[in-house]
């Protein structure tokens, strides 16, 4: 026998998978239906019918410049994590480097990268190494900061705990401290990877040879209007791609701070 | 008491530099080895600013203190503590969570690769006794209040350390648990005989689990009595419906009053 509680909630899952990409479906189509019907221009808002042919059309150049743009942002993306465990571990653990560091954080933050990516240019020349590091700077602070709150909200009664044990303060932010934090560090990692690609993206507009940034660009001064937009759209997939390997990571890696899926035969739940 | 385990000489803690407040005012007290001593007083009264400063965590101000023979100068590497939260770590089982000091304690971290089933062994007879055998690979969010404070008991014990020092261990559970628990900790003290001092506000709590108990005065903190129980053990909740019992349980009501008293009038 079936049981009408258990199908429902089999429908209500398949429809919450189903649902987003209905959503994009519509959106498309009511897009390409308002276009053609007000009869916009192709270089005004052109019709996703025609992103998908220039997609089509160029996906030569499309695929490698936009793997460019995937590689820098993963470059920066990668050390923004190195960097961000280290330095948000060192401002967790430690009151004094904290207070030192962090108004100095926040400045650099505050700081446009806009404005950053010619210094990058007169220092490293036209071309990779810029999008790198400019998406390293924008990538980085979320995960400083969220990797140091981690650290530094440890129960005191849990420090005291693990101190009259003659733990040293590396242990406790080994053994505590680090994974404490992993929750708020997974959290930032989602945040900071998308914000890489607009870092690259950034400097590929300002100054680059290749890159989906400085194919938007070129498009853009050719009036090429839907190769600009299909630009966009391959950045939004890949940008929705890293998102995704990135929650799914955090998914494995923290399970326990979820705790609405308690492993099996454990804990039953109730309708 | 000739040689205690646990002494006290005339310390004073005070807060926040020369005119900080006071939170313990020449405090004097004796803690012989294997006894089981709980301090009760006032909310406030420094109950454990004690706590802290015999196991070092704290630096007294004034006087001595003085464990195993040693003066105190930094925070001791064989005390076991518990406290009213159980803090517990959820990314951790319960058995990994119990097991938690002896990465930190030496020797145990230096044996416990390659003695890992040994150290295993003896957590998970540590949860039998304190009535978990069976949660041990569960997650602390799959356990009740009761049974996270039973865990955290036996992560306070599992290093056999010789001094257990527990602030208001079962505070924040209901009362039936926490009698429950009060059996549980006897028998556990009267397996190993650790030296235990108990920081509480339930004198139903310390005249059933201590051998003495000390009252303390309203902030700046000192003891004002020091009372022995001799009623006899394994003590049951038989015990607490004696008249010996309840005859205990009132006078330390009475020190107590006189303690609030002190300061408001």
């Amino acid at each position: 026998m079936v049981d009408p509680r258990a199908a429902a909630a089999r429908r209500q899952r398949r429809l919450q998978r189903v649902l987003p990409w209905a959503v994009i479906v519509l959106l498309f189509a009511i897009w390409e239906v308002c276009v053609r019907a007000f009869d916009v221009a192709a270089f005004v808002l052109p019709a996703p019918s025609a992103i998908f042919a220039s997609i089509w059309q160029f996906h030569t150049p499309i695929l490698e410049n936009a793997a460019q743009t995937l590689l820098t942002s993963v470059l920066g993306f990668a050390l923004a994590v190195v960097v961000g465990l280290v330095l948000g571990a060192a401002l967790g653990a430690s009151a004094l480097i904290y207070h030192a560091a962090y108004p100095l954080l926040i400045g650099f933050n505050a700081v446009p990268k806009v404005a950053v990516v010619p210094i990058l240019v007169i220092w490293f020349g036209i071309g990779t190494v810029p999008a790198i590091i400019t998406a390293f700077l924008l990538s980085f602070f979320p995960i400083v900061v969220n990797v140091a709150t981690g650290i530094a909200t440890v129960e005191p009664e849990l420090r005291d705990v693990l101190r009259a044990l003659g733990a040293s303060k590396l242990d406790i932010v080994l053994k505590i401290g680090l994974p404490r934090a992993m929750p708020y560090f997974f959290a930032s990692l989602k945040i900071a990877i998308t914000v890489a690609f607009v870092g690259s993206i950034l400097a590929e507009t300002v100054a680059a040879n290749s890159g989906i940034g400085h194919l938007m660009v070129v498009a853009a001064s050719s009036f090429d209007v839907p190769l600009v937009f299909a630009g966009l759209l391959v950045t939004s997939l890949m940008g929705i791609l890293m998102y995704a390997i990135a929650a799914v990571v955090e998914a494995r890696m923290t399970g326990w701070a979820v705790r609405s899926a308690p492993t099996a035969g454990t804990v039953t739940t109730t309708a | 008491m000739e040689h205690p385990y646990v002494e006290l000489d005339r310390v004073s803690l005070r807060y926040g530099g020369a005119d900080g407040t006071l939170a313990l005012q020449d405090t004097s007290l004796r803690v012989a080895q294997g006894e089981f001593l709980a301090v009760v007083g006032p909310s406030g009264c420094g109950k454990s600013t004690l706590m802290r400063l015999v196991t070092g965590l704290w630096p007294a101000s004034a006087g001595t203190v003085i464990v195993a023979g040693k003066e105190v100068t930094g925070p001791l590497s064989i005390a076991g503590m518990a406290f009213q939260n159980p803090t517990l770590l959820p990314w951790r089982s319960v058995l990994d969570n119990v097991m938690l000091p002896l990465e930190v304690v030496r020797p145990h971290r230096r044996r416990l690769r390659r003695e890992r089933a040994a150290y295993e062994a003896r957590a998970t007879a540590l949860l039998a006794l304190v009535g978990l055998a069976g949660s041990a690979n569960r997650f602390p969010w799959h356990l009740s209040g009761g049974m996270q404070q039973r865990v955290s008991l036996c992560r306070a014990l599992i290093h056999e350390p010789h001094l257990l020092m527990l602030d208001e261990p079962f505070g924040a559970l209901d009362v039936f648990t926490r009698e429950d628990l009060w059996a549980v900790l006897q028998e556990v003290w009267l397996a190993r005989r650790p030296t235990v001092i108990l920081v509480t506000h339930d004198l139903r709590e310390a005249v059933f689990l201590a051998d003495r108990v000390c009252v303390m005065s309203a902030r700046p903190g000192r003891i004002v009595v020091s009372r022995e129980i001799d009623l006899k053990r394994p003590r049951t909740l038989e015990t607490t419906y004696l008249p010996a019992f309840i005859e205990l349980a009132h006078e330390l009501r009475g020190y107590i009053a006189d303690a609030r008293e002190a300061t408001h009038g």
